[in-house]
């Protein structure tokens, strides 16, 4: 019975949702468009933003080799530019999900540098109370749904946010970041075939840094363009120079104009790197020194904002130095707090495993 | 002050490793991402990269050396304007890893208690709701019941809406959800495309973000497809998120074996969702229960399996005629009183269950028969307070036996009741074969009720 129910009528049950709202713009005409000119405020914001970033990763980097964070830490050092330009194209009410390189992220999207390095730490203002540690931290006022630590699962969870967004008819949009590895995962397929169907306002972010751990992208991918892993399904994608800020600032503002006009899903393939290792007991065997060296001194995202505040005169050496002190020292104030906030109480062993009724 | 730099733990397990090479010298400058030193890690070589900048003032542990402890300071960093006349002075970065101790603690505890888990907290669950006298009762099929749940919560909140294969224009592969589409429009009522992984995980975006879905599966068969984000994703969201957010969600369709449809459409689930914190495991057998226990699970904040039978949905139970007629999860059934000996089921088990104590009255055997209804969290109260009064206990399911729900129900009596056991539990499962397809081997397969009778003589040591 439940096999011949599948067969039958597949091709008239296809219709209900989505088909009255004819595709207003083909596929074929997005095109990757040129990084913008930012203004004064906007690249120091930017600047800021990312190396906030940066500190916050390398001091939990510290943190992790002095024991204080343990088990399994990804840092998003290289990748900064992704992030923190997608945040400046989001609206109130966008969301974002990634995976568990997921610290960047959360600091992207307004969460606390003190409420993330005590869950990394594993103690009880942490943002899961210490519960889920680096790879599983949400905030649902900062619209943040995580944080999940199965490569691949956040795509279809993604995709349910956009069908919520559509359901309620907010005009949200869904981010919905994954890597490449993370792309050769059935199940991404599967989302984008029903986003697709249901023109579901979700912005896929394949995050490509060339390497799935330890293996890189000629040796996982048949097709290693990611922007066109969408073809199948007639979602459209391009590429994006995901270390170049403005760059993915210009690509945010038109894949969130894309899906709040009702077009579907979109693919944005940020082409980034990282520098650290896959996680912290990862010696990056699998690649070269001189192929990091020359993406952290010809690509690095922070510099090349840097540098442009200096070449336009919009920031003197000194006060890029003060924007630098102001971070770390936010950065070490949620070190010092996450290193002497109280481990949870023993009682939180039985929270959160229901929701009373 | 000048810093010290640190032994760092580079795996989730290391305690110590060999500072194989120093790659910065004393009185070289570091930036922070410059690679110093390298270490040997049980599983690697790893180099360690600077987080300060500075000038390496002092070496403290020389290259070569072996078992090197963590947090072990290992050189000194000089900052701007300071000399290697500074150390001395130098402070880590902390004090010590050891994490703070809890705030809460008794200064003086008691020696064990610090170690020792808390004991569970005991929840209550509500007793049924009285039906008032004079209720009219509607014999109604479960498959109607089921329907009817849906629909009435459908009307009740707009955040529910149903997603699966052929839900909507082919109202319903087994026509459980006959009728919606055309009351509730294609926004509520969603076909899907095959493909359990992917909208499972779409029903739990969708949940996370406060819709209340529910996700039909052909069968729970197909489930499987989907399993990591029921598991993985539903059942654990509200704890890694600190009780932030979670997925109110309902996973429902037939599960366990039809007929003649053999091993991979024939397996029943209630002990693998049982074994997973966080989710509900319902699993009712009259259409009574299936619609007050589908509301409930329609309402309940938090991610539910109910589980149906493709055979119980056609039959005809009493179903009482009210206007919100809701069920509490997680209370069991007493489905017939007795003296004799206890059997506890759940779902199509009952079937087995109910027949076998027929038979047994006619010889004078009075059984009490336990419909379990919800597998978590289970009501063994409601089992050991029978026990106590039987002594006798026999389970009665259709899953596989080795760590069946019956296995667990009869640890737990054994655990909190072995003084009032009589005779050894027996727990009836099906087979420890995968399902066959030929009609005699398949009978072979599942329990039947002279099995079950049999049981029960052998707890009563009448057989």
């Amino acid at each position: 019975m439940a096999t011949a129910a599948r067969k039958a009528e597949s091709s008239k049950s296809a219709a209900s949702r989505g088909k009255s709202s004819a595709r207003s713009k083909s596929a074929s005409s997005l095109k990757t468009p040129a990084p913008l000119n930012f203004k004064k405020d906007e690249e120091l914001q930017a600047y800021r933003d990312m190396l906030l970033i940066r500190r916050f990763e390398e001091k939990a980097g510290q943190l992790y080799g002095m024991g204080f964070i343990g088990g399994f830490c990804h840092l998003y050092i290289g990748q900064e530019a992704v992030v923190t330009g997608l945040q400046m194209a989001l609206r109130d009410g966008d969301q974002m999900i990634t995976a568990y390189r997921d610290h960047g992220h959360m600091l992207a999207m307004g969460m606390t540098p003190r409420g993330v390095m005590a869950e990394l730490t594993g103690r009880r203002s942490g943002y899961s109370k210490g519960k889920g540690g680096s790879m599983h931290m949400f905030s649902k006022e900062k619209k943040f749904y995580g944080g999940h630590g199965i490569v691949g699962a956040q795509v279809s969870l993604g995709t349910g946010l956009a069908f919520a967004n559509r359901y309620r008819d907010d005009k949200s949009v869904s981010l919905t970041f994954f890597g490449d590895g993370a792309a050769n995962q059935g199940q991404v397929y599967e989302s984008f075939n029903m986003a697709s169907l249901w023109k579901l306002p979700v912005i896929y972010v394949i995050e490509n840094n060339r390497y799935a751990m330890g293996t890189s992208v000629l040796r996982s991918s048949a097709e290693t363009d990611f922007s066109h892993r969408g073809i199948s399904f007639k979602i459209p994608g391009i590429q994006v120079d995901g270390m170049d800020v403005r760059a993915v600032k210009a690509a945010g503002d038109l894949a969130t104009e894309w899906c709040r006009d009702g077009n579907g899903p979109v693919i944005l393939e940020m082409q980034t790197y990282r520098y650290r290792g896959h996680s912290m007991s990862d010696p990056a065997k699998y690649r070269s020194k001189d192929e990091v060296q020359k993406m952290r001194s010809e690509h690095d995202p922070i510099e090349q904002v840097k540098q442009r505040l200096i070449d336009k005169k919009w920031a003197s050496e000194d006060e890029l130095k003060a924007i630098d002190k102001e971070v770390r020292d936010i950065v070490a104030d949620a070190a010092e707090f996450a290193q002497t906030d109280p481990e949870p109480d023993a009682s939180e062993l039985w929270t959160d495993v229901y929701v009373e009724v | 002050m000048p810093i010290e730099i640190l032994m760092p733990a580079l795996s989730p397990t290391m305690e110590e490793g060999n500072l194989s090479k120093w790659v910065k010298k004393e009185g070289d400058k570091v930036a922070s991402g410059d690679v110093i030193a390298e270490i040997e890690t049980d599983k690697a070589t790893m180099e360690v990269e600077a987080v300060d900048e500075g000038t390496i003032g002092k070496i403290l542990v020389p290259e070569g050396s072996e078992g090197v402890k963590v947090n072990t300071p290992i050189a000194v960093l000089l900052a701007e304007g300071e000399s290697a006349d500074d150390i001395g002075k130098a402070a880590a970065p902390a004090e010590k890893a050891e994490p703070a101790q809890n705030a809460a603690d008794d200064p003086a505890p008691e020696k064990p208690a610090k170690d020792a888990a808390p004991a569970a907290p005991k929840t209550e669950t509500a007793a049924d709701p009285d039906i008032p006298d004079g209720t009219e009762m509607v014999p109604t099929t479960v498959r109607e019941a089921l329907r009817d749940a849906m629909a009435e919560e459908m009307r009740r909140d707009d955040d529910v809406f149903v997603m699966g294969e052929e839900v909507a224009e082919y109202q319903g592969a087994y026509k459980i959800t006959q009728g919606l589409l055309q009351e509730f429009g294609a926004r509520r009522v969603v076909d899907t495309p095959i493909t359990e992984h992917g909208f499972a995980g779409v029903g739990v975006g969708a949940a996370m973000s406060g819709l209340k879905p529910i996700v039909e599966f052909m069968t729970f068969n197909f489930a499987m497809q989907a399993i990591d984000q029921i598991v993985n994703s539903a059942a654990k969201t509200l704890y890694m998120a600190g009780g932030q957010m979670g997925a109110p969600i309902v996973f429902r369709g037939p599960n366990g074996a039809a007929a003649r449809v053999a091993a991979q459409h024939s397996q029943c689930y209630a002990a693998w969702y049982g074994h997973v914190p966080g989710l509900k495991v319902v699993m009712p057998y009259t259409a009574a229960d299936a619609k007050g226990l589908l509301k409930a699970a329609i309402r309940d904040p938090n991610p539910v399996i109910f589980l149906e039978n493709e055979i119980l949905y056609g039959q005809t139970f009493d179903v009482p005629k009210l206007e919100d007629f809701v069920l509490p999860i997680g209370k069991a059934r007493i489905h017939k009183p007795g003296r004799d000996a206890t059997i506890v089921s759940f779902g199509i088990g009952m079937t087995y269950a109910v027949k076998a104590a027929e038979e047994l009255a006619g010889e004078g055997i009075d059984v009490e028969v336990i419909d379990l209804r919800t597998i978590r969290p289970m009501d063994l109260d409601t089992v050991i307070e029978s026990v106590k009064k039987t002594n006798r206990l026999v389970t009665v399911e259709e899953g596989f036996p080795q760590s069946s729900v019956g296995d667990f129900i009869a640890s737990q009596v054994m655990q909190r009741a072995f003084d009032w056991l009589d005779a050894p539990v027996i727990t009836v499962a099906g087979k420890d074969v995968p399902m066959p397809y030929a009609a005699n081997l398949e009978k072979l397969a599942l329990p039947n009720v002279a099995e079950v009778v049999e049981a029960v003589k052998a707890v009563s040591y009448k057989a």
